[in-house]
């Protein structure tokens, strides 16, 4: 597929953000890119039309009974069929911050076993409280199984935005263990949140702005097909939307955040 | 028939509550000996059913579908009188 035939669908619902960021990620590697109310898609029932779709951040329906529950169970009963056909055709969803945690209510990810009844983990409220934006470092992790890290090498670290209070990915306390095994072994464990010289946060705070399990900022699904990650890859695609940016002599055009949407379109690109 | 419901949904034992350990912290500084907060959130729902059987099931079915995870929480249902 040529990268102007790819249609990417954003969904956007009362108090989601970043679309715009995303779509103009999108944009400019060239793919075409629609920001689309939910409603619509499923007035429509188009969603097959696109050859891939993304849930963006923000605070989807005011964050009410928990931060994209609402949402997920929304598209869960509109749209299951469609969403089921898309993932079953290996289509790429992604998930980024308020998106990730729709992923995870909506029990496609982790997705051990395909969609999930119930979610399987939670991204609980930060610890320590509150809501929490700033740059941080990713570690990449992923062998090669997630479709959108593939132009990233093993153990790259990024450097992308947090921007989010309810972020701490947790599994039940008596699975945690066997969970991460299974993550470890399926290639679903995407990225970790890291200190500049790539050492694991370990915890700390801010290093992990969210007292996440075992640092997890990102995992994909199985197939490595459906992702989710708590940082916003959009906010740092650019040079000029780095912080120090005025500070720095040598800075390449693009940020960090870009391979995550280069990686996707030449994933779309190649597949049959 | 309408029943009355109170669904208390609070987290699991051994999952940290960062809002309730902030709010002991307050409100020891502010003098009160206390030792534990768990903050929870409760639904106060009026639901059209049979029976107090089936208002149990749906409301056991609204926990595991929306208003709880079961992965960090616990929920305790209420039917209350018939209205």
């Amino acid at each position: 597929m040529k990268r102007e035939e790819i249609k990417v669908c954003i969904l956007r619902v009362g108090g989601t953000n970043c679309d715009a960021e995303t779509k103009r990620s999108f944009e400019e590697l060239g793919a075409h890119a629609e920001i689309v109310h939910v409603n619509e898609i499923v007035r429509r029932r188009n969603l097959l039309e696109y050859n891939a779709l993304v849930f963006p951040g923000g605070f989807s329906f005011g964050d009410y009974v928990r931060a994209g529950a609402i949402w997920a169970k929304w598209v869960s009963a509109k749209l299951s069929k469609e969403l089921k056909m898309f993932t079953d055709d290996n289509r790429p969803v992604l998930g980024i911050c308020n998106g990730f945690q729709v992923l995870v209510e909506a029990g496609l990810l982790p997705g051990f076993e395909g969609v999930s009844s119930y979610p399987e983990a939670t991204l609980a409220t930060n610890f320590p409280p509150g809501y929490n934006c700033r740059w941080i470092n990713l570690k990449h992790e992923n062998r090669g199984k997630c479709v959108f890290t593939r132009k990233v090498p093993k153990g790259k670290i990024l450097r992308v935005p947090v921007a989010h209070g309810e972020g701490r990915f947790v599994f039940a306390k008596e699975k945690e263990k066997g969970l991460l095994e299974k993550l470890r072994e399926n290639d679903q464990l995407v990225f970790r949140y890291c200190h500049k010289n790539g050492e694991y946060a370990e915890g700390s705070f801010p290093t992990n702005p969210n007292g996440s399990f075992r640092d997890i900022a990102g995992i994909c699904n199985p197939d490595g097909t459906v992702f989710g990650l708590m940082p916003h890859p959009e906010r740092a695609f650019y040079w000029w939307q780095q912080p120090d940016w005025t500070r720095q002599t040598k800075m390449s055009e693009y940020g960090d955040g870009k391979l995550i949407f280069e990686s996707l379109i030449e994933y779309l690109a190649k597949k049959p | 028939m309408k029943y009355k419901m109170r669904i208390e949904v609070s987290l699991k034992p051994g999952h940290s509550d960062p809002e309730g350990e902030t709010t002991a912290r307050l409100l020891k500084e502010l003098g009160y000996k206390v030792e534990t907060v768990n903050v929870s959130k409760v639904y106060s729902l009026v639901l059209r059913a049979e029976s107090r059987k089936e208002t149990e099931g749906k409301a056991e079915e609204m926990c595991k579908r929306l208003l709880a995870n079961p992965t960090k929480d616990n929920y305790d249902i209420v039917v209350g009188e018939e209205k």
